[in-house]
């Protein structure tokens, strides 16, 4: 009996770091009530621009507000908006990329053709004008992000399920008198699943990026909920007088982002599907 | 003679190709007119080179691919005009065994998966100790059943493959060159199974090989294909060949005693393009007896007991 892959690509020296720092990251999301006396939104003026000191760990914003609890706080957006986007968007893509695999035709040239446009302008560029749509803002944030990826999901399952249509093995279930029902949930999607999967997870660290940077520009999470990018924005006024301010999220920002590709490495060796990875995208 | 248990009547699959904006589509003919019937018990080799279009005839007989018109009715019913749900039933009657091993299988089915599948699939209860059973009925140990399809040999596999087939103790089976991905040393020991298990459940076999040798071992009667349509039929697996086709697929295959080997002479020209069919005899361009009425006029099997397609039989 082997161990799922996800826990084997622990066993891998990056795997493990990164799979370390991202527990963290999430229980700290999750549990940052718990951790800190410190609430993330009262304004204490007078310890304002504190550099990091015994109190406060990674010091203070420019309202005095505690930086650590802050970016506690911040995890839980950028985490929840990203992974819950992406999620948003594994679906989406699954079901349009698996359709149009399935029904070909006039329906699968409109799908590409559609998708294709939309994956031919950077992400950025896509989800700064649904934001400017939609209006600043979590829901907004998460609509944008999950439209900037659904290209990627649509082509790789579409791609996956057009190579398996192609397999004996589904041949040989029509041969037994299979229905498409069950060719296609029982055989296809199943086989199409782990490089989907894994694909998700590296475009989660993609999403954390994107999500800061809408964030940065002021069009997440509204203030006073903290968000990793926001954070950046506020301390970018004082980069030179108080750099912790700006530091400490952006260092959040790139240590997560680094530990999901790291680990999503690990799996991708782990599941052995390199090959068909970069097969679809 | 009893009514067949196969009949095929005239079937012709036409495949188009190309077209779109100012190119006009191509078709071609894949299978052409082919009639045959099959008794029950009996084993029935198709041969002839890749292309030749004896795998879409698989697969036009099990109505895996629509014909573009012709019939073919197994044991009375008449599949080729069967709705979904009553095609669906009729799947549990016949079955196939399938060329590749290694992608006939799921990867991520076990092999007990692969095997309950069949009862999945047309809605039964798996009987107790069916899997078990199936196994040993193919040479594989019960244990084997928990394993997935990347720990087996090919040969393993296979014999999954003819067990899935088999599952629901069909009447007709389709082997697909069963034996053409495995060893040869593989290849003898499947063919044993597949000719003990015909006798042990009273199976009758379509063998679609292009190994002229192993067909003659194993079948009763075998039909010679040529660009889609049948050329000869052999009444026997020793009948000496009419068709100078066979003749040159026969001789094609080595002796194993050198000092018997004859000199080969073998086919110049190109085969024609599918696409684009002479008028008269298909092989006429690479047949050294053709004659100026082989290339004008198509010929037609004659209505003997060793139907030929040709004008001027050996």
């Amino acid at each position: 009996m082997t161990l799922p892959a996800p826990i084997r690509a622990l066993r891998r020296p990056a795997g493990a770091l990164a799979g370390l720092w991202l527990i963290l990251v999430i229980l700290a999301a999750i549990a940052a009530p718990l951790l800190t006396p410190y609430a993330y939104d009262i304004q204490e003026l007078k310890s304002a621009w504190q550099p990091p000191s015994a109190s406060h760990w990674l010091g203070t914003d420019e309202f005095g507000r505690d930086l650590l609890t802050r970016l506690m706080y911040g995890a839980r957006t950028s985490l929840s908006v990203s992974s819950i986007a992406i999620t948003i968007s594994v679906l989406c893509g699954m079901t349009l990329g698996a359709a149009a695999a399935w029904f070909g035709g006039w329906f699968d040239r409109a799908v590409t053709t559609i998708v294709d446009l939309t994956w031919s302008f950077p992400e950025i560029l896509i989800a700064l004008i649904l934001v400017a749509i939609i209006g600043p803002g979590t829901t907004g944030t998460m609509v944008a992000i999950s439209v900037a990826y659904l290209a990627q999901f649509t082509r790789l399952t579409r791609a996956q399920i057009m190579t398996l249509k192609g397999e004996t093995f589904i041949e040989a279930a029509a041969s037994l008198g299979a229905g498409n029902g069950h060719i296609l949930f029982r055989h296809l999607l199943p086989n199409a699943l782990a490089p989907v999967l894994v694909s998700a997870m590296l475009a989660t660290g993609d999403a954390i990026i994107l999500e800061a940077t809408l964030g940065f520009f002021g069009l997440g999470a509204q203030p006073p909920v903290p968000s990793w990018g926001g954070m950046m924005s506020a301390g970018s006024a004082l980069v030179f007088k108080a750099p912790w301010i700006i530091i400490f999220p952006g260092l959040a920002v790139a240590i997560t982002v680094v530990a999901i590709n790291l680990y999503g490495d690990a799996l991708i060796a782990e599941l052995d599907i390199r090959a068909r990875m970069r097969r679809a995208v | 003679m009893t009514a067949p248990m196969l009949q095929i009547e005239a079937l012709t699959k036409r495949f188009q190709t190309g077209g779109g904006f100012l190119k006009r589509p191509r078709a071609m003919l894949a299978v052409r007119d082919v009639s045959l019937a099959i008794a029950k018990g009996e084993v029935v080799g198709v041969v002839g080179e890749s292309g030749c279009g004896k795998s879409t005839l698989a697969r036009l007989v099990l109505r895996l691919l629509e014909p573009s018109s012709g019939r073919v009715i197994l044991d009375g019913t008449d599949l080729t005009s069967l709705g979904p749900s009553a095609l669906r039933a009729a799947r549990k009657r016949m079955a196939m065994v399938f060329q590749d091993p290694y992608s006939s299988l799921d990867p991520r089915f076990s092999v007990a998966d692969v095997l309950t599948e069949p009862f999945t699939v047309q809605r039964r209860p798996l009987p107790p100790g069916q899997i078990a059973e199936m196994l040993t009925a193919v040479g594989l140990p019960p244990e084997m059943a928990s394993s997935h399809p990347h720990q087996l040999s090919g040969g393993q596999r296979q014999r999954v493959g003819i067990a899935r087939a088999l599952a629901l103790r069909p009447e007709f089976v389709v082997l697909d060159e069963p034996t053409a991905s495995l060893d040869v040393s593989i290849q003898a020991q499947i063919i044993d199974l597949l000719a003990g298990l015909r006798d042990q459940m009273g199976l009758t076999y379509l063998f679609i090989s292009h190994d002229l040798g192993l067909v003659r071992y194993f079948c009763d009667r075998i039909v010679v294909m040529y660009l889609g349509a049948v050329v000869e039929i052999l009444p026997t697996a020793d009948a000496q060949p009419r068709h100078p086709y066979t003749r040159a697929l026969i001789d094609s295959g080595f002796t194993p005693d050198p000092t018997r080997r004859r000199a080969i002479a073998p086919l110049s020209g190109e085969i024609p393009s599918p696409f684009d069919l002479p008028p008269g005899c298909a092989f006429a361009g690479r047949c050294p007896h053709a004659t100026d009425r082989c290339r004008t006029e198509r010929p037609v099997l004659d209505a003997t007991m060793h139907p030929t397609a040709c004008f001027h039989p050996l």
